[in-house]
């Protein structure tokens, strides 16, 4: 009978909550429209390969050549690797499009290129390097980058290492000749040195949006369970509105339990309209079993709502919960592997994105979004998501009744 | 019977002690005052019967139950009209009423006949369906008010139920205020900083200042402590001469005589039928009598005694113009 009426008043405390949403308009709005700004925005601000193009960049070739000894007419000529480098940037640039070439006499012209804008990176082929090349040793290119653009410089070593690879082929070719005396015009096929592919786990391609998809379903989740809990209790304490629902013969447990439902519905829309944009605009293809999605996004939810209620009964205020809603928030967001992936993080930092509970969720969720996962391959997340919301919500419930009645 | 007992209640709040050892009976059916300026601490003696907060100290018993003890019981009892309006904007009244009948387990047939005979009482029947939020700040307290009725509680709780409201919704409140009771039977304690109000509504008034009750009375014995049985009466006599002055002031009950202005008298006297005999030395010299005002004390020269401090000052220091405007008219409503 007690616990019918704590699932009957919370019942009513949620509807409330979900009537007093809907009637906003402007809140309705911005329920879909964060999403949407938020799956286009993460879209632009973390760029993909493709969307650099027409980066002013110099290249100063200070390479001196491979000098080659012919014995029979006591002749020597020189190779210069750097030419075929420069080619295979060439051609490589003309298909991507991404850099605008010059050239460039050194580093102290790069430099003062760079600080007047005039280009976004440069490319330095030393003097060695045709002779490094060819004697076996590791031929290094320098590249000089403009600072406040990491991303640009991640790509230029992206670009520099398949024409270095290349190049790889052009040694391999020079040592044939030289070694069984064959003509390169005679050579049908060779075999590299080395050869690096590419391969992904799943069929279809994968972009930037399928990677950060799950990760932003379960940030939202977060967001709505931890900010919007505790902005929806300390609003109505603030109003006075609270007191009409403390004063009522009611559990306190209902409260939570209204507030932790409404919230929850207004995450699983929201989530759910996620999934239609990354599905729909943004070409994700879903590959795991939507029902272990469900679930796991439903477990997420669980493994907040303590933290949620937490900052609830330390807030007497709603300043003061924004406040803190927001310092745990940032690192969350940006700790746990949303955006970016964890192992890109130095290691302190990985260290301490083990700790946070987001981490597991998008993690948990991203495998079974974007590799198709089952319950096996995402036990370990599963039972750290459980453990944390259950330690939390023992804390949090008495914590909270407590600091109902002060 | 008694329907609330109060006994050395006291709150403290790191260190500050907002109310200090209270104490009361409040009798069944009646309409108990808690009277004082801001900050003396009647809400919090209110927040702590309604066991929204815990008391520091002492004990207290409202419909037969314990505060701490059976907070849950006290709970099923009572109903509160908060400082603050206790309701949703973006709800239509019948929906803010129906979660409350909801939240104290009406069934819906119950609850639907219930709220409708709710709004007939305070003739809001055609607003059922209307947003709260497009109310006038009179109508949200009368909904606010049946809202806090809605399980028929014995005892009604109300925190300065009239504060900024204009002068005809406050008429209209207390109005309802004291229909509830004498219709219904409801235990009402009432806090308040209008003087008048406290006056109009209140079988007995606690004077509450500092987080003491200062004194608790009748509103008429409370008046008694400030004038000791004496009575004040202004006249204004045109023609008013040195020889009735001096016969005025030779009179055995006349306790003092001042002069204001030219024209103006008050008199203080004692005792039965002074009236007449003043009215007889007056006539005697041929005056004129052209009004005559009989100045009885007010609650605010009670406080005034009590404390030696105004209340409107204590106000003033709390509150923002426009809101200490409304007070200031409201209190002046008769």
């Amino acid at each position: 009978m007690k616990l019918k009426n704590v699932i009957s008043h919370s019942f009513w405390i949620c509807w409330k909550d979900l009537v007093e949403f809907s009637r906003s308009k402007m809140r309705v709005i911005m329920l879909v429209l964060m999403p949407l700004f938020m799956m286009s925005m993460v879209g632009f601000i973390f760029p993909s390969n493709n969307t650099i193009s027409n980066q002013p960049v110099a290249i100063a070739n200070m390479d001196t050549g491979y000098e080659v000894h012919n014995p029979v007419n006591n002749t020597s000529t020189h190779i210069y690797m750097s030419q075929t480098l420069i080619s295979q940037i060439e051609y490589v640039n003309n298909q991507t499009g991404m850099m605008k070439l010059s050239s460039a006499k050194d580093f102290e012209e790069i430099k003062a290129r760079i600080q007047n804008s005039e280009l976004s990176a440069g490319i330095i082929i030393p003097e060695n390097f045709s002779t490094n090349l060819m004697q076996g040793k590791q031929g290094y290119v320098q590249i000089v980058t403009d600072q406040s653009n990491p991303q640009l410089s991640a790509t230029m070593q992206i670009l520099l290492d398949k024409t270095i690879n290349a190049i790889g082929t052009q040694v391999a070719m020079y040592n044939l000749n030289k070694t069984y005396n064959i003509s390169f015009n005679y050579t049908i096929a060779y075999v590299k040195p080395y050869n690096v592919e590419y391969r992904g786990i799943v069929e279809g391609n994968t972009n930037y949006f399928q990677f950060v998809a799950p990760g932003i379903i379960a940030l939202t989740l977060m967001m709505s369970v931890m900010t919007g809990l505790p902005h929806a209790i300390s609003y109505e304490r603030d109003v006075g509105t609270l007191d009409g629902m403390l004063i009522a013969p009611i559990s306190r447990l209902s409260i939570i339990l209204g507030k932790v439902l409404a919230q929850t519905i207004r995450g699983l829309i929201q989530a759910a309209i996620i999934f239609a944009l990354a599905v729909f605009l943004f070409g994700v293809t879903i590959q795991g079993n939507i029902l272990l999605a469900i679930a796991l996004i439903l477990l997420t939810v669980y493994s907040f709502v303590g933290l949620g209620i937490l900052i609830t009964s330390f807030s007497d205020r709603e300043e003061t919960a924004t406040m803190v809603m927001m310092t745990l928030m940032f690192p969350m967001m940006f700790l746990s592997g949303v955006f970016f992936p964890i192992q890109q993080m130095p290691d302190y930092m990985q260290v301490v994105a083990k700790f946070l509970p987001l981490t597991y969720a998008t993690t948990a969720l991203r495998k079974v979004m974007v590799l198709g996962a089952d319950v096996s391959a995402i036990w370990f997340e599963l039972t750290v998501l459980l453990a944390f919301g259950t330690v939390l919500l023992a804390i949090a419930v008495p914590v909270f009744k407590k600091a109902m009645t002060r | 019977m008694n329907e609330i007992e109060v006994r050395n209640l006291t709150k403290k709040f790191n260190g500050f002690t907002a109310v200090d050892h209270i104490s009361f009976d409040v009798k069944k059916g009646a309409i108990f005052g808690l009277l004082g300026p801001n900050g003396a601490g009647k809400s919090t003696t209110m927040r702590m019967l309604c066991t929204l907060t815990k008391p520091t100290e002492g004990s207290a018993k409202v419909a037969g139950y314990d505060i701490v003890s059976e907070d849950a019981k006290v709970r099923d009892h009572i109903g509160l009209v908060a400082e603050k309006l206790i309701m949703y904007n973006e709800l239509t009244a019948w929906e803010n009423l129906k979660l409350y009948g909801k939240l104290y387990n009406l069934p819906d047939d119950k609850l639907e006949k219930r709220v409708d005979k709710l709004l007939k009482y305070v003739r809001m029947e055609k607003w059922k369906n209307a947003r709260v939020g497009t109310f006038s700040t009179g109508m949200k307290q009368k909904i606010n008010v049946i809202r806090a009725m809605i399980h028929e509680p014995e005892i009604l709780f109300l925190d300065e139920p009239t504060l900024g409201l204009d002068p005809q919704s406050t008429v209209e409140i207390r109005e309802l205020i004291r229909r509830i009771n004498l219709e219904l039977g409801t235990t009402m304690i009432l806090t308040t900083h209008i003087m008048v109000e406290a006056d109009m509504l209140c079988n007995r008034i606690g004077i509450i200042d500092k987080g003491r009750i200062v004194a608790l009375d009748t509103s008429p014995n409370l008046k008694k402590l400030v004038s000791g049985g004496v009575q004040t009466m202004e006249f204004e006599i045109p023609n008013l001469s040195s020889e009735m002055l001096s016969e005025i002031k030779g009179m055995s009950s006349v306790v003092s005589v001042v002069q204001e202005k030219d024209t103006h008298l008050k008199v203080r006297t004692r005792g039965e039928n002074t009236f007449d005999a003043l009215l007889e030395v007056i006539r005697k010299h041929g005056g004129k009598i052209r009004t005559v005002r009989n100045l009885e004390p007010t609650l605010e020269d009670v406080f005034i005694h009590l404390t030696g401090r105004e209340m409107r000052e204590e106000t003033a220091s709390k509150n923002s113009a426009g809101r200490r405007h409304r007070r200031f008219m409201s209190g002046r409503v008769r």
